[in-house]
């Protein structure tokens, strides 16, 4: 019987660990939680009352608006995905560990992911009634954004673990990542106003779930390689 | 040619004369294709029949928008080499590369913007090629915003290849996502996806101001490469040594 390969860790054991860790690490702070969730309400509150309430106009903005805050609300809770554990040097022992690196990072996002977007998703349909939208485009919304803030929380990784410990931390964290986020938002918006024309929106999810198979093999990669740049 | 050892010149003291006199031939080289093509575009081509002479800013917003794509391209090679090579040289080409690729595509936006005025009606519309080249400008913005956060070269380097890798993977995704949602909300009343079909003359023009613009992008990116060299490498020896000869 060979020995056991001390230096290295299976990877799923690794993405189990992680998740768990951070799942439990963000309950402890809910009300962290409840701020962010509080921030798309409120983003979305504002729109109607800069542009006026006429519901044709609420109707045809509705989709963007609440995407677009999607948005808003994933980048505002990056920072803490590496942030408090770059702070006091987890981080470091976790690039250190035996599991493999994009694993434990995969984790990490999961739960971020949990934490963040599926809440938002959940939400966004009761957001949906302040702007009309009738039920079949309020589940396009619905399935659009559960196909798409998890290649946000990827693809925003990238980004959070590129400007790890900057003084300019959250607007450069803005610029690098809004560009990355703009097919997600395009696809996404349009789903839900194919959706309203009575065509299928079967092509705009189904580049949605490509996107987010593609973010989900080269994120954590990309991430892990960033991570350990701004460790050294 | 088999007789060059092409790798001596990953060595920024062995390049730095090099990139000295390709900067000044590529330079001259540049300065004399403007030349010809300015006269080709402004003075030998016919006026347009549908478009009179405002068609003519195309001698400079078609080579400036090919220019910051393929800049962003090489960059973005150059970002792979100084990661897969640990190679600096590198990494410094990338750095060079960024101002004249944004500059570029700044050209482009604002020489289309002034286009669109007496041919369309219209400054700005959302279409996917303008949509785009805007996304790309951002894309250069935050390649030169993260290097310029960043306090350590290296670490600089190397966080800002990255991101211009996973920018160059996005590239055409964006490009594509923005050219179907623009044909999906349809509403606006021009159409430019199809390029004229220009007379050889106009073409010819335009090729020569294309070269015109490559041969100045590799002299403006080899002189800035020149004073990251001298900048970052300030300790090195040999720089007191060209100070020194150059007294």
């Amino acid at each position: 019987m060979t020995a056991r390969d001390s230096t290295s860790a299976g990877a799923w054991p690794g993405v189990v660990w992680a998740l768990e860790r951070d799942v439990r690490l963000a309950l402890r702070s809910k009300a962290e939680l409840g701020v962010q969730l509080l921030f798309y309400v409120i983003v979305v509150t504002l729109f109607p009352l800069g542009v006026g309430a006429e519901p044709a106009l609420l109707r045809a903005l509705g989709p963007g608006v609440l995407w677009v805050a999607a948005l808003l609300a994933s980048l505002l809770s990056l920072p803490r995905l590496f942030g408090s554990d770059f702070a006091d040097g987890t981080l470091e022992q976790i690039a250190l560990s035996p599991y493999p690196l994009p694993a434990l990072i995969s984790g990490k996002i999961v739960a971020h992911w949990l934490t963040t977007g599926a809440p938002l998703a959940v939400l966004s349909p009761f957001l949906a009634l302040q702007f009309g939208l009738d039920w079949s485009e309020s589940a396009a919304l619905l399935a659009g954004l559960l196909l798409g803030t998890p290649t946000l929380s990827l693809l925003g990784a990238v980004g959070a673990a590129l400007t790890l410990g900057l003084r300019a931390g959250g607007a450069l964290l803005a610029l690098l990542t809004l560009p990355l986020y703009i097919p997600i938002l395009i696809f996404g918006a349009s789903a839900v106003g194919a959706t309203h024309a009575g065509l299928g929106a079967g092509g705009e999810f189904s580049i949605l779930g490509a996107a987010l198979l593609a973010s989900a093999v080269g994120a954590p990669m990309a991430c892990a390689a960033a991570v350990r740049i701004a460790l050294d | 040619m088999t007789s060059i050892n092409w790798a001596r010149y990953a060595s920024p003291v062995s390049f730095f004369p090099l990139a000295t006199r390709l900067a000044r031939g590529f330079g001259f080289a540049a300065a004399a294709l403007a030349i010809v093509g300015l006269w080709l575009g402004l003075v030998v081509a016919p006026t347009d029949a549908q478009q009179g002479d405002a068609y003519r800013i195309i001698f400079i917003h078609v080579p400036a928008a090919w220019m910051s794509m393929f800049l962003y391209a090489v960059m973005a090679a150059w970002c792979a080499v100084s990661l897969a090579l640990n190679a600096r040289l590198s990494a410094m080409m990338a750095q060079a590369l960024a101002p004249t690729g944004a500059l570029f595509t700044a050209i482009a936006l604002w020489t289309g913007a002034l286009w669109g005025r007496p041919a369309w009606g219209t400054y700005w519309a959302w279409d996917a090629r303008m949509t785009s080249e805007l996304i790309l400008l951002f894309l250069y913005f935050g390649y030169m915003a993260l290097r310029h956060a960043i306090d350590d070269p290296r670490r600089a380097d190397r966080a800002s290849a990255v991101l211009a890798l996973v920018g160059v993977v996005n590239l055409p995704i964006i490009y594509f996502s923005v050219k179907w949602w623009n044909t999906l909300h349809q509403g606006a009343s021009v159409s430019l996806t199809s390029a004229p079909k220009m007379a050889a003359i106009m073409l010819i023009g335009m090729l020569v101001m294309a070269f015109a613009a490559w041969f100045y992008a590799i002299a403006v990116t080899l002189t800035r490469v020149r004073a990251i060299i001298l900048e970052r490498e300030r300790r090195a020896g040999w720089i007191g040594d060209l100070a020194g000869a150059a007294r």
